[in-house]
């Protein structure tokens, strides 16, 4: 048996913790950019994920995902973690007990169905969206998680690198987010204009507890409290940095001012496209992926989707889709050994077969995600309906979903 | 001069505005209120506890008009607002005594356009 490393035991509990914080803080994120009356449909909705999703992850997501089974998915032997103790597991982190790896892990597949909520905010039912959160996490997390980080796991095994989830979590959620803005179509009464966001503190305060969270999500996928785990820290902070910088600057070009929203916008999207990168590059790669991440979403967000005209509504595919893609790209590109002897070189160093891998990676993650996403919303459609009636969406999703309301007009 | 008060669904503001400009009624005074009619209130839940018939939120448009605009804006609004549901609101009409605009100090009917 390995022996057990109390510092980095202490690092992974600790980021566990950090991670578990970014859920409550994308509901916050995501709150404050919808309408009043959704305010708490959408905090309903990723705070259920914290619950819903653990249960899932003890019972058979961590099992699915990790547990010895084919290239594509897990088996069941690790069913309610069995087998799954405290001594370490050397597979994927040899150094601390395997259940603080199954923890830390469990707190990604709490926030990545969380993020698809941002496309269809608003106008979806939250039974339907309880049983459709639970097939997606079952059918389309799990085997991603396997095939990119599992042992024997088919993207693995073809040497594509995903520091921390760019694949698994951001454009899988991202692709997903955009399937479902698909097929469950506009908003009411916003066909040609954006809606309101009724309260940007409130999206700060949640862009900054993202980011404070984030610090985890990066730095804790080093396994360990040692070097790595400190350059994924830095590059993590000056990505998120330069991307928010950049995005203010690109909206002052453009429109004369720069917004609190857009830099707060641009910072997620810098920590979105870091996160495959954030163990292998160095600070010159964290600037130049952070910069041009915003100069990507901006464009996808600003131009794409108008002209296509799907209401992604809170740009869940727009910054970590788009943010995502440009990560896993940007990995081939500026990874380095030099950084991290366990990666591999990119374009930039000299190699570019790691670009090919990074973009077989994204494609298949993309298309089976895109295809699942979209059978499994129809199935949820068939059996329950998913969107909710027009005389709801219009009352809003506080009032006839949770018969409660946000904030009092009088007393 | 009448003063014309409606009592609208808030989503409906946009299209109400709408129909508002189209008939050349550009002066408008929006406000956010609570109430209820035949729709009776929405029952809310907290921790357990019911609290029935709780008011919903309406939007009220207050708008001063020339005799000659009376009809045009009350059917505006309507054609804006009506969706043929319980909840979709009213309109009031009033008498208008005295209209002075506060910038140039005119009254009546030239004050209200």
């Amino acid at each position: 048996m390995e022996a057990i490393n109390s510092g980095d035991t202490a690092w992974i509990l600790m980021s566990s913790a950090l991670v578990m914080l970014m859920t409550p803080g994308l509901a916050l994120f995501y709150g404050g950019m919808v309408r009043r009356k959704n305010v708490l449909g959408v905090l309903m909705q990723c705070f259920a994920m914290l619950c819903v999703m653990t249960l899932h992850w003890v019972l058979i997501g961590y099992s699915l995902a990790f547990a010895p089974g084919n290239a594509f998915i897990g088996s069941l032997q690790w069913f309610a973690l069995k087998g799954v103790g405290l001594a370490p597991n050397p597979d994927y982190a040899a150094t601390i007990p395997h259940q603080a790896f199954m923890i830390f892990q469990g707190m990604f597949a709490i926030i990545t169905p969380a993020l698809i909520i941002g496309a269809f905010a608003e106008r979806m039912k939250f039974s339907a969206f309880l049983v459709f959160s639970l097939l997606w996490a079952t059918f389309i997390y799990d085997p991603v998680c396997h095939m990119v980080w599992a042992v024997g796991g088919y993207i693995r095994d073809m040497g594509a690198l995903d520091f921390a989830g760019g694949t698994v979590v951001h454009i899988n959620a991202g692709i997903a987010a955009l399937a479902t803005a698909l097929v469950i179509g506009r908003r009411q009464g916003y066909e040609d204009k954006p809606t309101p966001l009724h309260n940007i503190p409130t999206t700060v305060l949640g862009a900054a507890l993202l980011w404070f969270g984030w610090f985890g999500f990066n730095g804790g996928s080093a396994l360990g409290a040692g070097a790595i785990a400190t350059n994924a820290f830095v590059t993590t902070h000056v990505a998120a940095a330069a991307a928010g910088l950049s995005w203010a600057l690109l909206e002052w070009f453009k429109s004369g001012k720069p917004t609190m929203f857009g830099m707060v916008t641009g910072a997620v999207a810098g920590l979105v496209a870091i996160t495959p990168a954030a163990g292998f590059v160095n600070i010159i790669g964290a600037i130049a992926i952070g910069l041009l991440v915003s100069v990507l979403c901006f464009f996808a967000v600003g131009i794409l989707k108008p002209k296509f005209g799907y209401d992604d509504s809170l740009d869940a595919f727009g910054v970590h889709g788009i943010g995502g893609i440009w990560g896993a790209l940007a990995t081939g590109l500026f990874a380095t050994t030099a950084v991290n002897s366990g990666g591999a070189d990119g374009l930039f160093y000299g190699d570019p077969s790691l670009l090919i891998v990074q973009l077989k990676a994204v494609g298949i993650t993309l298309v089976y995600s895109f295809v699942g996403t979209l059978v499994i919303y129809k199935v949820v459609d068939m059996i329950m309906g998913v969107r909710v009636a027009p005389e709801e969406e219009n009352m809003g999703l506080d009032l006839t979903q949770h018969h409660e309301r946000a904030y009092t007009v009088l007393d | 001069m009448k003063l014309v008060t409606a009592i609208i669904q808030p989503h409906k503001l946009d299209s109400v505005k709408e129909e508002l400009y189209a008939v050349n009624v550009n002066l408008i005074t929006v406000s956010e209120v609570l109430g209820h009619g035949q729709q009776k209130g929405v029952d809310e839940f907290y921790r357990g506890a019911k609290e029935t018939g709780n008011l919903l939120r309406k939007v009220r448009l207050d708008i001063a008009v020339n005799e000659d605009y009376v009809e045009p804006t009350i059917k505006a609004i309507v054609k804006g607002a009506k969706t043929g549901k319980i909840g979709d609101g009213k309109i009031f009409v009033t008498e208008l005594q005295r209209c002075v605009r506060i910038r140039t100090e005119e009254e009546g009917t030239q004050a209200i356009g």
